[in-house]
Parts: C-alpha cells; structure tokens; sequence
C-alpha cells in the first residue's frame, strides 16, 4: 500500500517561502507573488489505514501544521514544482521518519518496505514560463545533482494531481573488472587520462605504462590473470592516489628557480626544504611538539590531561559547482581530520574563511557557466552552517575576502580544533598502529557514486567538461553518530587505528593504512553500498561521505560491532591487513588490484618545475588630496573590512559553553575580534587562542612579503588578545593559480617564482618566530576556464595558529573601556600602502607592500605581552587592513566612545596624514589604559617605539588632530552605520 | 546522605552534554550521560535519578519539525517511567532541543494533562539561525523551581526553530493565568519584558522564551543556561572585570543550583 501524507502550515504559522521569494528576484530577476509550501512524506509499506492515520497524528506537530493522508486539492497557484530525492540518493528525512515510524507501529520496516521525502511548492507568478519555473526549480529549491524536480502547470496538477514519489532503484548492472591495456600510443594514453578523469599526465601514464610491463613478471599477477593489462580499478586508484590533491606533486618537485639577479638555485621539494625543515629545527628548541605532518593534523601539547589537534583544508572545487553541498563537505569532512588524528580526537572548534567575488557583482560580469558570487556565498556560508551546527561544534573564527579574481573559483577554508588525550590505554593518544592481521572496518554512511573522481578533479581547472558528480553529499547527523560510537569506542579501547576516509575514497585511506603493516586484502563486496550497480572501481574511490575506516584487532572484533548497531552506526568488515607488499583488492571472487604499495606510493619521480622571479612594477599613485573623513567611512563600508555579522550570527559558536573571546566584541557584541580565545573544557583556567591572516593583495607586488605580513598579523592578533609567543603553531594552507609553464600557463615561471618566494618566506619567520608549522595543505589549480575566459585567482595563503593562553581572565578585547583612558600606538608606522585597502580604494596597488622584521616585531610582541600579563591594558588592537584608522575607528565602535589622537605622535618617520592613518605596517598596536598605569606601561616599551597619541572621549566621535589642527572629525554613529551597513541581511 | 542524581540523555544528533553535566555536577549533583537506546533497553533505571534533562543539540538532524522523532521515540519507549518520574514529584529541565522536545512530547506545559501538545517552537520570525545573547526576565509569580530567587538572566540563545506559539489564544490566557510562563526575553537596561528584535530573537508570543508545569518541576527554555557557568563566558566580562561588576561564577549556574538544591532537599 502506498500512502501520501502531505504536511502544511496551519494558517498564520507562515509558509516559510520569504526566502524563495527574495532569491529569486536577487537572483534570477523573477517574481512571485506568493508561494505556498508542503512537505510531504510517500510511505510505501504493508500498513493499514488505522497505522497510517496513527502515523500522522504522531509526525505532525498539531500546533503548527495541518495534514492530510492524501493530497490538499484545494489550492490556487500557478505553477507546482516538487523536489524529491533521486533513486539511491541518501534520504535523511526519509530515515529519520523510518525510525518514528517504527517507534509507532512497534515494529521495523522491512527491507522491501519505503518512505521518501519531498517537497512541493505553489508558486503564484503570473508572468512566469515553463522554463522560468523549472530554472526556480533546478537553480534554487532543488540540486539537480542529487533531487528530482517534477514542474507541473495548474492545470496539469489539477487534472492528473501530485506525480507518487517513489524513487526506487532498478539498476541490474553487474560488477564487473575490466582489464585495460596500455600498450597503446601516446595521444591514447593521454586521451584515456583525459576521458576518465584521471588527471595524469602523459609521463605519468608512461610510468604506469612502464610498471605494468614489468609487472608482468610477476607469477602471481599471472595467476590472477592480469597479465600484460591493468584493471580499470588499479588504473582510478593510481590516479587518486598520485593526484595533486592527495601527493602535493608541485609542492614535492625539483624547482629551478632563477631570482631577479639572475642567480639560479635548485630546490628539491618546497615542503622539504621550507616547511618540513623549519618545523624540524625548531622542534630542537621547543618540547610541546607531539606529531607533526605525517597524521592527517598537527598535534601540540596544551597541559597533563590533553593534547591539541588543528587542521585546515580547502574545498574549492566542489563549492564552485555546488556551494552548499561543497561547502558542507567541506566542514564536516575537515572534522574527521582530528577524529581521524592520533587514536581519535574530540572535535572543539571549527573556522572558516572564505574567499569570493563581490556579492554585488553585476551580472553582466560573470562569466557564462559560473555561478553568481552571491549564490556562491549564500550557499557555502548556509553550508558550513548547517554542517557545523548540526555537528554541535562551535566556530571560532571566520571570516571573508572579497575579489573579483575569485569569481572563477571560490576559496572555501574550513578548520578544525582537536582535543586529544595526552594518555590512553597507557600511550600517548597520538600514537596508533596496525599489525598484520587486524580486520579493515569501515564505518559511516554507505557508498554511492556521489564524489567520484574529487581527487582528481580539484587538482585540474574547472572546465566546461568537471564532471558534477565529483561532489559529494553531507550528512552531519550521519556523522554526528559515528563521531559519538568513534569516541566511546575509543574510549573502550575497541580498535588500534584510525583514519579519515577523505579524497581518493578507500583507495587513499585503506592505501595509506597499508604502507603501516606492509599490505592490505580487501573485498569490496563487504562494503556498504546506498543502491546496486556499483562498479568494484566506483566503490574503491568514491568519496562518499561520513565514513572513516579501522583497524581493529581480531579479539575487539565483536565488541566493536556490538557497539556500533547499538548506536545505529553502520560497520563493515572488509578484510585483513597483512604484511605481504601488497594493495590486494577484490570484489568477490574477482580481482579489483593488486599493485605494489611501494609502487602505489612511492612509483612516480618528482616533477621539474623553472620558476623565474621578476619583481613587478605598478604604477605608483599619489593621494595627497582625498578627504579623510570619507575616506574612513569609506574603508569601514568596504567590502574587506565591512562587518558580516549577519551571517555570522547563524553559526553557532557558544555550543560547549567555551567561549571567552567571541568572534564580535565590544559593548553591542558588533565589531570583529583580533582573535579568539576559548577554553579547553567547561570551567578551565587554561585556554586556546586561534588567530589567521591572510593578505591576497599583498600577492600582487612580492609573495615573499605577503606570506611574512599573515604571519606577523596572525601572531599579532593572537598577542592582541592577551596571548604571547612561546607556544604557538602554525597552519599553512596555501591556495595558488596553476604554476606550472603550459600553453595554458604561459606566466607559470612567474607563478611558480612566487610560490618559492612565499616558501622562502615561511620559512625564514617561521624560524624567527619560533612558530612551528603543524600541519598545512595546498590547493594548486585555482583557475577557471567556463564562459572562454581565464580567471586566476591571487596567490593566497592562509596562515592560522593556534595557542595555548595560561590564564583566559587576562584575556583582552579591542573595545574602548572608559573614557579619560589613555591611547597609545605601539611600533612604527611606514610609507607601506602598496597592496593596501585604501589602495584598492583608490583603484591602485603600489608597491611599497609592507614588510616584516622578525627581531624588532618579536620585541614588540613581549612587551605587548608583558603588558596584558600585568592586566594594565583596557584594550588592545592590532590594525591591519586600513590601517591605524580602522583601528581606531573599530576600537571606538565596540566601545561607542570617543578617541581623540593627534596623529603627529604615532611613531613614524616623516609621512603624509595618509600613509600615517592607512599604511598597513606590521607589528604594531593600538592599546588604551587607565592613566595611572601609564609609567608603568611606558616602561615595559623603553628603547620601542611606542607613544601616547590621545585619549578615550565620551565625545561621540573619532578626531584626527595634528596639534591644534583638526585633521578629520567622524561621528561614531556614521562609523556604525558605515561599518554594519553593507553585509547587513545579505 | 546519598546524592542527587541527575540523568543526562545523549546520542542521535544531541550535542550539550558535556556543559550541561557541568552545570549539575558544578550545582552539586551526580551526572550520568546514557545514550537513549541504552535507556531505552532499561526504562526502570529511570527511576534511579532525581533529575532528568533533555538537552541541546539537532536530534535527528531536526527532520519532521524539530524534537518530533526523539520525543515519539521517548514516548513510545518510557511513557509510563516518565509519567512515575513527574508524578514522584521529580525535575525535568528541557533546554533548546530539550524544550523542542518536552513541548512536542506534551509533558510542559500539560495544562490539559500529560502527552498533549498545547505549545510548539516555530521557525523565528527572521527565517534564520541565530546566535546572540538575550536576557530573560524571570516571572516571579510562576512555581518553577529552577528559576527562584532570580531576576535578570543574561543567556546565549542558539537556534532557528525557538519562535514560542501557543496552540490558540485561550493556551496563551491559561499559561499566563496559572503561572506557566517563567521566563521571557527582556531589555537588559530596563528590565522589562520586550518585542524587539533582537532582544526578542525570534518573535516569541507574549516574548516568552521558557515556561514550566502547573508544578513548576517541568521546566523547558530556548536559551542556554548551561553556557553561561563561567564568568569569562558572558560577552562583555573584559567590559565587567574593569568596571568591577564581574560576578564570581557565570550566572546561568543558578538554574541548576536551584534543582539540586530543591531535590536535596525533597527527593533525596
């Protein structure tokens, strides 16, 4: 019997519609007059008519719905458009009914019994096509990447009412194995790369090609039958597994890099020789490093009890084509990052960031085939928070770039803080291992073609051709579950290793778990699968979502499983780890792969990349007569500067009841913090403090002092609000066009020139800094083809770090406290607006991009920190972009106070009143205190620069003053305006 | 003496259970966190606690309406011990999720009666999550046993479903005639109850954002008492700690005190 309930809202409880209906003006250019809405559940199940009215009276809320089993027939509207889910297509309203309905008819459904979920919408639109509703319907209520949508006209549902919603599965495909031969010529080779989505290139399927002759030899590769050919599965596995997303080959290869002097220098490995290197000498000095790189996060020391777990990632790609599955992905699979850290960590605190076109972009603008920078950032902001706030995880830092050379390809950042126990089970909760024998388990939602291909995708440019099914699909209450069985499980000391299945699907993760013990026999028809059909190369590299894979050790076996299905948590136990050398898959009786790990992982020599440095020159701009007054107003409306509380708002970040330094202080909680300080656990002394910088501007005149500006800025901020340095790590996640020379890339020498120069620079100030760097990722095809035209983006780094505070009641915020306080600015100020905000404001770069030095800066820092040890500093405030006058301003807005500065006092050499308020010079501070601590304070900075330049005013506003002089008056209320107003609502 | 028990019920999606332990164990109470299927598989043991709290979190991903499936679940699977519990003259707190929950599930505010739903937590009127801190306004003239003694509560609000709509109007004229309505959003300057955005984060009727039983045992609330046990959680502590107005423990914790408090007293 197949049953339709229809669920409406009673009237008065609104339709929920407002959205659709703003969206598709914002969007589209399409009114609607009104829209209705029901969901609507299709139960197809051996239930009787009495069951079923039980059903409804329990599922619907009587306060704020009406039902009907059947369908509502009296309505008026113009077009009906349903969104179902596609066969096979995860259903989580749908599962989460199958449970209510069970509860209520006292017994489980079967197998051969269903529920689907769908939504219908009644649009009225008078004006609208056939073709307009059904854009409404693929473009903005459904994603036809994983939802029907069934347009209908009135008349049509009228006559023939609501289409049944039933999308079984009819796939009778069987597996099958299918045995390819490389010995076939160049341009075929490259040719299969390309139609398969393998993104190798014509020397690495040579090198394949080369492998699978010699392997021909191998008596055993005969007995399977696999003599002189390659499996379609070994063929998808070497691609994932030798992707750029997963082997980081650019930041791996040979560099030869000329510098502007000419002076030629080989690098071997920019990882090796820069990042890995850096972290190596300075784990001679400091004892709170625990395990760096090799785990899939950093892991630092915090006190006796825990240990701290950060990783951050990208996900660009995916967002690009569906920002808000992308996106979510994107935050729920960097959680796994540190629950698949050490033998398992708790999660404690995400941060996002993204980088995206202007949401007012015209739309003339945007390039046929990509998505509107607004949808772009609607959907990935709704993405992460859905996905973090379903997973109970609070964020702690976020924030926004906007330029328009992300239009092509947005950067979606999404990290996450770990907690991991110091000691477990008598060793150190970083430590896991596998010994041959112990059972390959797989845990999470089950596979399906969602996600196929990821690795590889991301790492080649978006073009006409990116296949859509590359995205992947979240689940956060999927994973919610697993996280809780991963951690009790943990906690019972049920598995011996664990691991994220991310990129590259069981491919990556069963693959990197066998180099551990030496080997691997795996049967992929034990994998949970979402529908029939599957091929055994599908199962091995879809990402699918929600999943992490085991080693548990024979006699934990049952226990683990015990626990699982008491917690509704899927496992299957796919085979045994061995010792034998070997990558063995099968599929049944069938053979998938047998490959060589040492091969799989270590078969493809680096690459040779030439870069050749050239110092760009710009135009140099002159901004003697701008009004400064505007000129603020204006920087504080900017889009770089601008709050975006208003999205902000929608993520959680109180959950756990951590936090101590929320992501907006001040006294309407409405400016954005330096950084954030939280505590480990509820009522802890101790805390975390997490800062990031990122500059893209600063890319466009010298990479090298781009990446040392983010650092300085990240360690600043993390100094701002009462940190010090001593115990802070670093996270590198580096985002760049493709740099490598191509017809494609016909500047990839100066691309690539940058990227060694950002390294250079990451390493001589991680050194200086004594800031570890943990963990990091790179994204290196950040360019987009769609519409015929090239978008690049700039080379952007986002440097995060982490670190552990010793007292969180010495925490200090940026919001002016009392009037009569004292206003000091802290370090010098240069002639440094090249890159800058208010260069951009007047439409230049420049090029006097600012610089870091790492001695003068670390003496800055001590003080500065000094200082907030002795709690003498009302507030403290880093400025960064638009400079000390958006710091000022910023520090006068979260206090709604005056400050009155006589800008002739900022330490500085001679400069204009604009490089003095806009430069954006690192290192320095804007600090306000009592005035009775002013000897004392004063002290704490001798031989520094560092000077009293005004007081906090309950004048209601900011005045720049040159002695008697009044430069600039602004009035804090216009500030306000002028800060909240542009991201408000939007 | 033996000690209050508190039972903490966790998994499918719930995520406050470790603050909101605290908050008990910090008030003086044994904590025990058990997942609802294991409950379930032993509903005497229900018995065993003092207080039971159904707590924060995105059961079941909020799909069918936010609480549906959970409180169908908890009513199929412990009526009756739910029923023994209230009437034992026990204390359930219901916060966010929880208050979701205890709503659909009818057993606050069961003016007609247990297992009836008079109230519900609809999408805010601005159609978004948020996130931001509120003060409530206690009703002094309501029974609830976990707001005695207070006045103004500064607490976070976290959630996008916590819009409070009566049944009808004649619901709203008894839960505010018999005292069920025990706390409301307010403007922290002049203490009254208030509309406007965002004090009133949702557009709450009647700006309630919490209400309990005709006994004032059953107590359930959108906010989040249990985020504010410390001091240094409060948004503008840095601004307290110089103006010498920082309290010496966060003051959400009171809630929880006045729990243990009255079952130390009556229950144990």
């Amino acid at each position: 019997m197949v049953y339709r309930l229809e669920m409406t809202p009673r009237p008065g409880v609104g339709q929920g519609t407002g959205k659709l209906i703003d969206q598709a003006s914002q969007y589209f250019d399409l009114e609607i007059a009104s829209a209705a809405k029901s969901d609507v559940l299709t139960i197809k199940a051996n239930i009787s008519d009495e069951e079923m009215a039980k059903i409804a009276s329990e599922i619907v809320n009587p306060v704020l719905q009406d039902s009907v089993v059947g369908q509502v027939t009296d309505r008026e509207f113009d077009w009906y458009i349903a969104i179902g889910f596609l066969p096979g297509v995860t259903d989580n309203v749908a599962r989460s009914a199958r449970e209510a309905v069970g509860d209520i008819i006292g017994r489980h459904l079967e197998e051969d019994e269903h529920i689907f979920s769908s939504r219908e919408f009644f649009v009225k639109a008078p004006n609208l096509t056939a073709e307009q509703a059904e854009k409404l319907g693929s473009e903005l209520l459904g994603n036809v990447l994983i939802e029907s949508i069934t347009v209908l006209s009135f008349a049509d549902w009228k006559a023939n009412g609501a289409p049944e919603n039933l999308p079984l599965i009819k796939s009778e495909t069987e597996p099958e194995v299918n045995l390819l031969t490389l010995e076939i010529s160049d341009a075929e080779l490259e040719t299969t790369s390309k139609e398969k989505t393998l993104a190798l290139t014509l020397r690495e399927m040579k090198i394949i090609q080369e492998y699978i002759r010699k392997a021909s030899d191998d008596p055993k590769r005969k007995e399977l039958g696999l003599e002189g050919k390659i499996t379609d599965a070994e063929l998808e596995c070497l691609a994932q597994t030798w992707s750029e997303h997963c082997k980081h080959k650019i930041f791996d290869a040979i560099v030869n890099y000329t510098d502007e002097n000419g002076k030629e220098e080989q690098i071997t490995s920019l990882f090796k020789s820069y990042i890995k290197r850096s972290t190596e000498e300075i784990s001679e000095d400091v004892d709170w490093l625990v395990s760096v790189f090799h785990d899939n996060a950093g892991v630092i020391s915090f006190n006796d009890k825990y240990d701290l777990v950060y990783k951050a990632e990208t996900h660009n790609s995916p967002s690009a084509l569906d920002p808000y599955g992308g996106a979510m992905t994107g935050i729920v699979g960097v959680n796994r990052d540190p629950l698949g850290t050490g033998i398992g960590s708790e999660l404690l605190i995400n941060t996002w960031g993204y980088c995206l076109g202007s949401p007012f972009t015209d739309n003339a603008d945007v390039p046929k085939g990509l998505l509107h920078p607004r949808r772009i950032r609607d959907g990935v902001h709704q993405g992460v928070i859905d996905g973090g706030n379903q997973s109970g995880v609070p964020y702690g830092l976020g924030w926004e770039y906007f330029d328009e050379r992300f239009i092509g390809k947005p950067l979606v950042y999404c990290g996450t803080v770990g907690l991991l126990p110091r000691q477990i089970h008598g060793q150190s909760g970083a430590d896991k291992s596998i010994e041959p024998g112990d059972f390959i388990v797989m845990t999470g939602g089950r596979i399906g073609k969602d996600g196929i291909h990821g690795a590889t995708f991301s790492s080649e440019e978006l073009h006409k051709d990116s296949p859509v099914q590359a995205v992947q699909i979240g689940d956060p209450i999927t994973q919610k579950k697993m996280y809780d069985f991963v951690i009790e499980a943990r906690d019972l000391g049920l598995y011996r290793f664990v691991t994220d299945n991310g990129a590259g699907g069981l491919s990556s993760s069963i693959g990197e778990m066998s180099t551990q013990c030496g080997g691997c026999e795996m049967d992929l028809s034990k994998a949970p699968v979402k529908y029939a059909g599957l091929q055994p190369w599908e199962i091995l590299v879809s990402e699918a979502q929600e999943r992490m894979s085991f080693a548990v050790q024979p006699e934990k076996m049952e226990e683990f499983a015990a626990l699982a299905a008491k917690r509704d948590v899927e496992i299957s136990n796919l085979g045994t780890f061995t010792d034998s050398g070997k990558f063995h898959i099968t599929y049944a009786d069938k053979t998938v792969c047998y490959l060589d790990l040492e091969f799989m992982h270590d078969g493809l020599p680096r690459m040779e990349i030439p870069a050749k440095w050239e110092p760009p020159t710009h135009p140099e701009p002159e901004y003697e007569d701008s009004d400064i007054s505007d000129d603020v107003l204006e920087l504080l409306a900017s889009l770089n500067i601008t709050s975006n509380e208003f999205k902000c708002r929608q993520y959680d970040h109180e959950v756990k009841g951590l936090s101590v330094v929320k992501p907006y202080v001040g006294v309407n909680s409405d400016v954005l913090t330096d950084a954030s300080v939280f505590m480990p656990e509820p009522l802890t002394t101790e805390g975390i403090v997490l800062s990031a910088g990122i500059a893209p501007s600063y890319s466009d005149i010298d990479t090298y002092h781009m990446m040392a500006s983010v650092m300085d800025l990240a360690i600043r901020r993390t100094i701002a609000v009462g940190g010090k340095l001593g115990h802070i790590a670093g996270l590198d996640n580096f985002c760049w066009p493709d740099p490598v020379e191509s017809e494609k890339t016909p500047d990839g020498q100066y691309k690539m020139a940058q990227l060694v120069r950002a390294n250079k620079a990451l390493y001589d100030y991680s050194k200086a800094f004594g800031v570890p760097l943990i963990s990091g990722k790179d994204s290196m095809k950040n360019d987009s083809t769609k519409g015929g035209k090239k978008i690049s983006i700039p080379p952007t780094v986002l440097y995060s770090t982490i670190a552990k505070m010793d007292n969180i009641e010495k925490s200090v915020t940026l919001s002016a406290k009392r009037a009569g306080d004292l206003v000091y600015v802290v370090g010098d100020t240069k002639a440094e607006l090249g890159g800058s905000q208010y260069s951009i404001l007047k439409g230049a770069i420049g090029n006097s991009v600012p610089q870091v030095d790492a001695d003068y800066a670390i003496s800055i820092y001590n003080a500065v920190s000094a200082a907030t040890e002795k709690e003498i500093c009302h507030s403290v405030h880093t400025p960064a972009y638009g400079g000390l006058a958006v710091a000022f301003a910023k520090v006068a807005i979260a206090g709604q106070l005056g400050i009155d500065v006589d800008i002739n006092k900022i330490p500085a050499d001679d400069l204009s009143a604009q490089e003095l308020l806009f430069s954006e010079s690192n290192s320095r501070f804007v600090i306000t205190i009592a005035e009775e601590s002013a000897a004392e304070f004063e002290k704490l900075f001798e031989g520094l620069p560092c000077a009293c330049v005004g007081r906090v005013t309950l004048d209601d506003e900011l005045v720049f003053r040159q002695g008697e002089h009044i430069e600039a008056a602004v009035k804090l209320g216009k500030m306000s305006k002028s800060y909240k107003t542009t991201l408000d609502n939007v | 003496m033996s000690s209050v028990k508190t039972l903490v019920i966790t998994g499918f999606g719930l995520n406050c259970e470790k603050e909101t332990s605290a908050a008990f164990e910090t008030a003086g109470s044994e904590v025990s966190r058990i997942h609802l299927n294991d409950l379930l598989e032993q509903p005497a043991k229900l018995s065993e606690f003092h207080i039971l709290a159904f707590i924060g979190g995105f059961s079941f991903g909020d799909h069918l309406g936010a609480g549906t499936v959970f409180s169908n679940r908890v009513k199929y699977g412990l009526k009756e011990q739910l029923e023994e519990f209230i009437n034992a003259g026990k204390l359930i707190i219901g916060i966010c999720n929880g208050f979701q929950t205890i709503t659909r599930m009818g057993i606050v505010p069961a003016i007609g009666g247990f297992f009836n739903q008079e109230v519900a937590l609809q999408h805010n009127d601005s159609g978004v999550f948020r996130d931001s801190w509120v003060t409530l306004k206690v009703n002094e003239s309501s029974p609830c046993v976990f707001t005695k003694g207070m006045d103004l509560v500064p607490v976070p609000i976290r959630h996008g479903e916590g819009k409070f709509v009566p049944m009808n109007d004649e619901v709203l004229k008894q839960l505010e005639d018999g005292g069920y309505v025990a706390v409301r959003y307010a403007d922290p300057v002049s203490g009254e109850q208030t509309s406007e955005f965002p004090l009133n984060p949702n557009g709450s009727a009647n700006d309630i954002a919490g209400i309990c039983d005709k006994s004032g045992r059953v107590f359930g609330l959108m906010p989040h008492p249990e985020a504010y046990l410390s001091p240094f959680n409060h948004p503008h502590w840095t601004h307290q700690k110089i103006n010498g107005n920082l309290p010496s423990e966060g003051l959400g914790l009171k809630m929880f005190r006045n729990a243990v408090d009255f079952a130390k007293e009556n229950l144990v």
